[in-house]
């Protein structure tokens, strides 16, 4: 009978995503309660040092795929290598951080393995023995319960929902035999940003504008350096040109849950709420007091962002 | 090149999802049905390749009578033919299903190049493409944001963490569209009056070989027990006043003391 839980890290060039200690953290959550054991699987090149930055949150064994051919990210040797060691060790629930790359790592090993995927949960819990999945549809206008048949029950989950617990314990660490077989894709170059700009879906804080900017963030991208988050964007920016596809919030850009997130000038369209709902507390700013966003936000202020958001950082910065 | 493109109708971004007396499905009389807008793309990349190249744009789409309007749509953008799957067995299935019928049926298509959305914003599943493309055997290139062929090799650019990746892969492969490929087209009066004369074939799950057995709601490996509306937020604290620096300073004040996140 299929038994315990895996965990699928990810790591690039040594540095794991924070979502891999989300996971391994609601892992042994659920791990604990349901009496089994958790796994966390690492997979990459020259990995030697980096199974022990797991163990601070609680795996009872870490599967370590160690091969040149793992170095970088393809669909194919990941879904090939972890489908194997999932055959061999038949685990009941199998949890993955549904960044882009865990996302796509999912939906492809829930094929291949013929396995019920619930992707982008926001909450796992059990009902008498049984894993109930919490998930947004239709851009978090709806939030689903779901039940997966079957196994092994694969659960991607959202990114910056879980809390962080560190459970230290020592843990065996095994080599997997890694035989990537047939891999049809190419990774020819990586092009990163500069490392310091924060991912928006990754973001502690995000600092957003809309239309009430008028194409200006100069303000916006004041108050997030100094808040050390990030700046994102309505559609309606995006649409003018005023900031890249890739700084969009909503159901047709990114779907973004940081502690804080701060609306300027964003009237607050159903497709930008369904983007940026499950953020933990959220501050409107802008120039109408009837602008639907003030019903979505825990504090608003009505006011020209240009004065008030400058005057913020003035304040955020008395703080520090 | 044959290019088939993944098309799914849903409901419009801006409408208010409600949900039905059920408890696990949403209320349909009243919305707005349109392509998934990350189709749009998709369609608009496959035209865009057809135009360099010559070929074929076959539109492949699952859904009810209705679904009939958004394939019609992509004729008018300017593909070359339609296949509609319609069949009410297949209503209410799962992404694994679901693309498993969309594989059947890609047996009888032709194929080079298959282009999808990157997620369909009414079930946000990620899924139905990349299952696709592991039932044919074929590569997955997701959230690409620009492609280029030459000969029988695609080059795409990937959104990931903090940048782009470059991945290159020998066709057939199948790819998913992101946001920053392209703007689509509208389509165009003439557009529309030609997309009426253009071929559009309906397929039963029969047709396609598919055991009904093995579809729709009864079938789903996941399972919806229940929807609900998203947790209710606490009512807006509005902070008063005219002042800007007042103002930010009892917003800091608040964010600090009262909700603890600085």
């Amino acid at each position: 009978m299929a038994q315990g839980i895996f965990v699928i890290t990810e790591q690039r060039e040594g540095t794991f995503r924070k979502v891999s200690f989300e996971a391994l953290s609601e892992g042994r959550r659920l791990a604990d309660a349901k009496n089994v054991p958790l796994v966390a699987v690492l997979c990459g090149s020259g990995l030697e040092a980096l199974a022990g930055d797991l163990e601070k949150y609680g795996p009872d064994l870490i599967l370590v795929a160690d091969d040149p051919a793992l170095a970088e990210y393809t669909t194919d040797a990941f879904t090939n290598v972890i489908a194997e060691a999932v055959k061999a060790q038949d685990p009941e629930l199998i949890i993955i951080g549904a960044s882009i790359t865990g996302k796509d790592l999912s939906a492809r090993l829930a094929a291949r393995l013929d396995a019920g995927l619930a992707m982008d949960c926001v909450g796992v819990r059990l009902d008498g023995g049984d894993f109930v999945f919490t998930r947004p549809m239709y851009g978090g206008k709806v939030v689903a319960d779901v039940t997966i048949d079957g196994t092994p029950k694969i659960a991607a989950l959202r990114p910056n929902v879980m809390t962080i617990t560190e459970a230290p314990r020592s843990a065996a660490v095994e080599k997997l035999a890694v035989q990537v077989g047939d891999v049809k894709t190419t990774v020819v170059e990586r092009k990163l940003e500069a490392t310091d700009k924060v991912e928006l879906t990754e973001a502690d804080i995000i600092v957003s504008g809309g239309r009430g900017t008028a194409g200006d963030f100069s303000v916006l991208e004041d108050l997030a350096n100094t808040l050390g988050g990030a700046v994102g964007a309505s559609r309606t920016a995006v649409d003018e040109g005023w900031r890249p596809h890739s700084d969009q919030v909503g159901q047709t850009g990114k779907v973004v849950s940081p502690n804080l997130y701060v609306a300027c000038g964003i009237s607050g369209a159903i497709q930008h709420l369904a983007g940026m709902s499950t953020s933990k507390v959220i501050v409107a700013i802008n120039k109408d007091p009837e602008a639907p966003i003030f019903s979505k936000a825990d504090y608003g202020i009505v006011g020209d962002l240009f004065k008030v958001v400058p005057a913020v950082t003035e304040e955020v910065k008395k703080l520090k | 090149m044959e290019i088939v493109v993944l098309v799914k109708q849903v409901p419009d971004t801006e409408s208010l999802i409600q949900i039905a007396g059920d408890g696990v499905s949403i209320k349909t009389e009243d919305l707005k049905w349109v392509m998934n807008p990350y189709d749009e793309f998709a369609v608009e990349e496959a035209l865009r390749i057809r135009e360099a190249q010559g070929g074929t744009v076959t539109i492949l789409s699952m859904g009810p009578a209705k679904t009939v309007e958004t394939i019609r749509t992509a004729l008018a953008m300017g593909a070359d033919k339609g296949v509609h799957i319609n069949d009410p067995a297949a209503e209410g299935s799962d992404p694994l299903a679901t693309a498993k019928i969309l594989a059947a049926a890609l047996k009888d298509i032709p194929f080079d190049l298959i282009i999808a959305g990157m997620r369909a914003v009414d079930g946000d599943n990620y899924q139905v493409a990349p299952a696709v493309a592991e039932f044919l055997g074929i590569p997955q290139i997701t959230q690409v944001i620009k492609e280029e062929i030459s000969g029988d090799t695609i080059r795409c650019h990937q959104v990931v963490e903090g940048g782009t990746a470059v991945i290159e892969a020998k066709l057939p492969v199948l790819f998913t569209a992101q946001r920053g490929l392209n703007e689509p087209r509208y389509a165009s009066l003439p557009g529309i009056m030609k997309a009426k004369k253009k071929p559009l074939d309906v397929k039963t799950l029969a047709d396609l070989g598919v055991d009904a057995g093995t579809a729709g709601t009864a079938n789903r490996k996941v399972k919806i027990k229940a929807l609900n509306p998203p947790p209710a937020r606490k009512a807006i604290t509005m902070i008063q006043g005219d002042d800007p620096v007042a103002q930010a300073s009892e917003l800091v004040k608040k964010l600090h003391e009262e909700a603890k996140i600085l």
